[in-house]
Formats: structure tokens, sequence, C-alpha cells
């Protein structure tokens, strides 16, 4: 077993109480939200005032706005006073190599399994880690440049890109495109930032760790791609999230556009605390994650293999404007215990022969529930418009739910629509067969649980799929018998 | 190797098993027919573990232990393989990987190495070979739209992959062609040894023609009613069950 397996396995244990808590000292905010926290936080990112503003301008239209209450889960009130905006763990100057890394902070990415420099080098992954809000360590990024790719943290494009990071920002996610994504733009702390030039592929995976370190802090993180014109790159999103008891807030932003011929693939795998047995503690999850095809022929495909979480909301969705743009979005949801998940995709067809597909698979144990919502939408000038979608439920148990809110909007006749769904439990049967061969029954239950996501574990790159398999097992762990 | 004594098995209350003994030594052959519904796959399915089933008496040694104490995956890692009378399809689970999952953790429980990759295949092929199947299946779901016959080909496949001690084979001829019937009756022959014994169910004589048993037992409401040898399935064949219930529910009256 890999490592991080090992501590992913680790935060699944209930008497593994607290998690790890690294006792870096952090410079933060006091808790709470208003206009001055939002100027502090641009104000301690160094940031240009027309930031500064369009940050005021979000947090303004979000005072207006009203937390959406059509997702099929339930949970208490988030108390937004009561979060930390802004915190960093402190930096003694800017760092040339890891030596100069903190060795807490190390110390704790090794009890995450992230992989650093040789490793790194080894598995040919560039990582830029973030831990809390502030991006400590960019990997890779020199070799990434000789080609023109920028990939840093956010903060650092603001300060080194700015023109890129003020043409595309809200560009395809608007500032007040809902209440989470709203607050997020108005204090988002640190992300990712991806640029590909005109022509370039990019030679390898860019993966992004992410973590929650500081206790009641809320992670607000932002992150935009934009691959130009007959460009590619694939970009792997991972998260681990130590056990704590207060629920916490995450209500990332990320946005996409790929310009003519270009393709982005954007992989999740999601893994924050989902709280213990009964439902306590654990992280809400609100995200806003949308894709632009905004040339012809440019292909936008979202992956996501979805262990974690408490609540999860989450829409990965394609506006598919170029014609013949291609949106694909391919899932695997896991809800165990008291785990709620509404989630699921949407995709616009606006331009001519666009084409989207959508495989959703979800995954229901213990007392959880489990919803696909997914909203197919065929503009009048869509000619030719081309969906397929599968959406199939797996329940293990009796106690858990599985519900799917498929929607359709056709306002071309030409479109081509297509939907699937299927609802099974877990056989009996299947168990008792491969039981019969000698497999334990957790082996047995994980055979046909990665049976049933194989599609899915398919798109993702394969060193992820190999640990996508065994996030499932552990999430699904001591859910039969 | 196994020793069943006086095994009463009830479903939802009803009783199915109404006391069975049974005595299987190593390398011994044992076919049971019987009529449908009277308990063959039931029994079949309480040796190899099946939750469903309700033991309500009576006891089950397997090679000196009290078999009906084991987990079904501890029973199958013992030894104990069933080729079931209909294998379910599992969607999405290639038919290569789950039989080196199976192999290497049958391995693992006689405390042999794990086969690697090449080793695998290599023994893969020559089972495969011994079962008469097609190498593409191995790249297919397991099950998933396999015919009739061929599904119960793979079922074989398996068995001659675990080598197992004691080979319980439900109805395994059912569907099978003449030449596939041939086939599998070889196969089967070929792994008779001195110390593997199989219980075979079948409905039909023709089978006891390739694979011979020591003893054909006569299975009817629960109970085994008529055992001996393989002129029993002979007559059997020539003079149906009726004759069997007659007496049996004679006596009962
Ligand atoms: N899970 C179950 N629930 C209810 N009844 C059952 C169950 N399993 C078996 N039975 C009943 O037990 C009886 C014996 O069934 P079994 O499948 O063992 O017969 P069989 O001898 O194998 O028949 P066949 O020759 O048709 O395969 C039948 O009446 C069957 O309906
Ligand atoms: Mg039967």
């Amino acid at each position: 077993m890999s490592d991080s397996m090992q501590t992913l396995e680790q935060h699944t244990k209930s008497d593994y109480k607290y998690g790890f808590t690294s006792n870096i000292e952090t410079d933060k905010l006091p808790k709470g939200l208003s206009e001055d926290v939002v100027r502090a936080i641009s104000a301690k990112k160094n940031e240009p005032e027309w930031l500064t503003e369009w940050r005021l301008k979000a947090y303004r239209q979000f005072l207006e706005m009203t937390e959406p209450k059509w997702p099929n889960v339930d949970y208490p009130p988030v108390d937004l006073q009561d979060i930390i905006y802004y915190a960093a763990p402190k930096k003694k100057k800017k760092l040339d190599s890891l030596d100069e890394v903190d060795p807490e902070l190390l110390d704790t990415f090794n009890k995450l399994g992230i992989p650093l420099e040789e490793q790194k080098m080894l598995a040919g992954v560039a990582v830029d880690a973030v831990i809390d809000s502030v991006s400590v360590k960019t990997t890779y990024k020199e070799k990434l440049a000789e080609l023109g790719i920028i990939f840093c943290s956010f903060s650092e494009a603001v300060q080194e890109h700015p023109e890129l990071v003020k043409k595309y920002i809200g560009s395809v996610v608007p500032a007040n495109d809902n209440y989470f994504a709203a607050l997020n733009s108005a204090v988002f702390s640190d992300g990712s930032f991806v640029y590909l030039p005109k022509g370039v592929k990019c030679p390898m995976e860019l993966s992004t760790y992410f973590r929650i370190n500081e206790r009641d802090t809320g992670q607000f993180e932002r992150t935009l791609i934009v691959a130009e014109e007959g460009s590619q790159v694939s970009y792997l999103e991972g998260c681990t999230a130590p056990m704590r008891d207060e629920n916490q807030l995450h209500a990332a932003v990320v946005e996409l556009v790929a310009m003519d011929d270009a393709t982005i693939k954007y992989s999740t795998v999601q893994n924050w605390y989902p709280g213990d047995k009964d439902g306590k503690g654990g992280i809400y999850n609100f995200v806003t994650k949308r894709g632009l095809c905004k040339g012809v022929n440019s292909k936008i495909t979202w992956t996501q293999v979805e262990t974690g979480s408490a609540v999860t909301w989450k829409y990965p969705s394609c506006v598919l404007l170029g014609d013949n743009s291609v949106g694909e979005f391919y899932s695997v949801a896991v809800t165990n215990n008291r785990q709620q998940a509404d989630t699921g995709t949407k995709m616009t067809h606006l331009g001519k022969n666009t084409r989207s597909t959508i495989i959703s698979k979800g995954i229901s144990a213990g007392y959880s529930h489990n919803s696909y919502r997914g909203l197919v939408k065929i503009g009048k000038k869509a000619e030719n418009a081309h969906n397929f979608s599968v959406c199939d439920s797996l329940l293990m148990g009796d106690k858990c739910g599985a519900h799917t809110f498929p929607y359709l909007e056709v306002q071309n006749n030409t479109a081509k629509v297509e939907h699937e769904a299927t609802t099974s439990k877990i056989g009996e049967d299947q168990l008792f067969y491969l039981m019969q061969r000698g497999l334990s029954e957790e082996n047995a239950v994980n055979t046909i649980v990665n049976g049933f996501a194989k599609e899915v574990f398919n798109e993702l790159p394969m060193e992820f799929a190999v640990e996508a398999q065994k996030l499932l097992a552990i999430s699904l762990e001591g859910s039969v018998g | 190797m196994l020793t069943v004594k006086d095994l009463k098995v009830a479903v939802e209350d009803k009783t199915i098993l109404n006391g069975i003994n049974l005595e299987v030594k190593p390398g011994e052959v044992h076919a049971i027919m019987g009529p449908n519904g009277s308990g063959k796959s039931t029994f079949a399915n309480v040796i190899a573990g099946r939750e469903d089933y309700e033991v309500e008496s009576g006891s089950v040694l397997y090679k000196g232990e009290d078999l009906l104490e084991m987990e079904v995956d501890e029973r199958a890692l013992a030894g104990i393989f069933m080729a079931f009378q209909y294998p379910v399809e599992i969607p999405g689970v290639s038919t290569s990987n789950f039989l080196k999952s199976i192999v290497n953790a049958n391995r693992e429980a006689r405390g042999l190495e794990e086969m690697n990759a090449m080793q695998m295949l290599k023994y893969i092929r020559e089972k495969i070979e011994l079962v008469g199947m097609d190498e593409k299946f191995l790249r297919r779901s397991l099950n998933e739209g396999f015919s009739g016959g061929e599904k119960k080909r793979s079922e074989m496949l398996q068995m001659a992959l675990l080598e197992p001690s004691l080979a319980i084979l439900d109805e395994t001829d059912s569907g099978l062609d003449i030449d596939a019937l041939r086939i599998v009756s070889e196969a089967v022959n070929k792994l008779r040894t001195q110390d593997r014994s199989f219980i075979i169910v079948t409905h039909y004589q023709r089978l006891l023609n390739y694979i011979e048993p020591d003893f054909v037992h006569v299975l009817y409401k629960g109970r085994i009613v008529k055992s001996g040898d393989k002129s029993l399935a002979l007559e059997l064949e020539d003079k149906g069950y009726d004759w069997i219930k007659e007496e049996v529910d004679a006596v009962a009256v």
C-alpha cells in the first residue's frame, strides 16, 4: 500500500479523533466577513486595485443573494461570521528549494503522502501544493516555462500575469453566478492558474493537492485554466483533509476556457473529511465548476471521483459555444454513513454540431443520500446537437437513497438526446458468487463496485485510477455485512 | 472428505432438506439426481455456505472440520468449489482480472507465492485449452452476455484454475451442446485424482457415460431416497422417477 493510501486509511479510522493539525504559525485575520475583511484579504495579497474592486463588487452582490435551497441536501446553516477568511503559513522569505520549507509543513506533506521532488520527478507530475490559503511550493515551473506554459498559484498569477487574470477571471463563472460563487469571488484565498499558449501540448499531467489545514478556516480556492488555440492539457485535482469536529465550508470556483481545437481534461479525486458515522463534522463542499468551449472543435472533459465531504453540491458544467465542440462529464459519487451528495452537470449546447456525453455512477451506502442532477440544454442555434446520458445508481443496503433529477430543455428540433438510467442493489447473488471463489466480503464488494464504476475510471489517468479505486474501497469500508 | 449427517435445512420456515446423510471420501465421484425442486441446488448451496438457508439440525464435517461454522470465502479457500447452475453476471469486472485475483487468493491461502503476470498468463492459457474456451472471453466482463454454454465453460475454467479438493457441479451439463458436454466431461476426468472429490448434480444419465460416478443418489423431497452405483442412473433414464416417488410416498402414508 502506498503511503498516501495509508494516510487516507488513517483518516477513516474513528479512533483517529482529531486528525493531524500542523502547528505552523499562521498569519490570519480574525473571524468574520465584511467589506473590511475583503479589503484586508486583497491588501494582504498585495493585489492591484482593479481586483480589490472586483472582489468588493462581488461582495456587494453576494449580500443581495440567498443560499440556494433547491439541492436535495439538508444541513444546519453555516455561520459565515464564524469563519476565518484569511490564513497563510508564515513565510520567512521567498523559497528557492525544499530545504527552506518549514520542516513541520514538510512533515504534513509526508503524512499526506504527497510526492515531493524525487517522487514528483519519477512520477512525472508537477505539483502545486496548496496548504490553507497560500501556495507554498511550485515545482517544474521552469520546465513548463520553457514551453511557455504558466502553472502557478492564483496569487502569483495576479502579480505576474495580471493582464491574463483580468481578461479571464469571472468570464466563465460570473461573480454573481450563484451565492457560493459570489462568496468565493469576494474572499477567494488562492488556487491554481494554468495558461497554455497556442499549439502547446502540455507534456505532463498538472496536479494540485489541496488540503484544509487551519482549524475553522473556510477554503475558497479559485482555479483558472486557459487553453489557447490547438493546445492540450490534463489537470488533476486531488483532495485529502484531516479529521475535524467542526463543519467546514469549502466553496471553490473553477473556470476553464478552451479556444479553437483546444482540449482540457480536468480530473478530480475528492476526499474531504466526510464526518463520522453519525454525521458529526465533515466538510461542506459547495463548488462551482464550469468550462467554456469557446472555440470550434474545442473539448472539455470533467472526470470526478467524489468520495468525501459531509455535504456535496457540485455540477461541473460545459458551455458548448464553438461549433463542433465537445463536452464530457464522467462521475463516480460515493456516499456512506450520513453523507449527502447532490451532484451532476449542465451541458449547454449553443454552437452547431456540438456533442456532449454524461456518464454518472452513484453509489450509496449506510444512511446516505446520493442525487444526480443534470441539465441538458439545447439552444435555438445549436443545429444537430447530440447528447448521450447514462446515469446509474447502485444501492448498498436499504437505508440509503438514490435520486435522479434529469432536466432537458430543447429549443432546436434537430437535436438528438438519449438518456438511460438504472438503479440496482448490490446483489447477494454477486457477492455469494465472488466469495465462493475465495474473495473476502470486502474484496467482493470492491470488485462489484469497481466494475460498476469502470467506465469512469477508464477516463482517469492511470495512477489516479488506481488511487481512486482504493479510495472507493476505503469509503465503503464496513458498509456491507 | 465430506460427512453430512441428518442435515435439515429450511428457507423462510419451509423445510427443504429433510435429513440428508452423505459420505464422500477422497477421490470419489458422487452423482445426485432427482426431480425438479427436490433440493439439489439447495444442498449444493448449503455446502458452499449460502446465507439464505437456515440449518435446522444435523452436521457437516469437511476434512474433519465443522463446515457449518465457516464463512463462504473460508470454505472456498479450504478447497470447496461450486460450479453454479446459473452463474451470475458481474458487469465491468474483466474476466482475466477476476481469474488472476481468485487464483492468487487461493494460492495465498495455500501458502503459495503469488503468480506474476507472465506465469499467470501461461497458467490461464493452459487451463483454457483444457476446457476448450476461446481466449477472447478473458477480455470480456465476467459472465456478461455469455451464452448459457459459455457460462458453464467459464465455471469449468475456474474449477480447473483453482484445483479444489471438493467440487460440486450443479447441472453443469444443462445447456451444453454435445461437443461441449464431451469437452467439459473430459476436463473433469483429467482433474480426477486420488484426493479430489466431486459431487455432480445432473438430470441426465448421458453425462454419467462420460464421467463415471462411484455412487448415484436420488434426492426427493429433501431426502436421499435411493443410492446405488451407475446402473441406478440407467434405471432412472429408463423408468423415470415415478417408481421411486411411489415407493417413498407409499412409505410416508
Ligand atoms: N431462496 C428460496 N426461497 C424460497 N424457496 C426456495 C429458495 N431456494 C429454494 N427454494 C425452494 O426449495 C425447493 C428446492 O429447490 P432447489 O433449487 O434446491 O431444487 P433443485 O432440486 O435444484 O431443482 P432443479 O432440478 O429444478 O434445479 C424448491 O421448491 C424451491 O422453490
Ligand atoms: Mg437446481
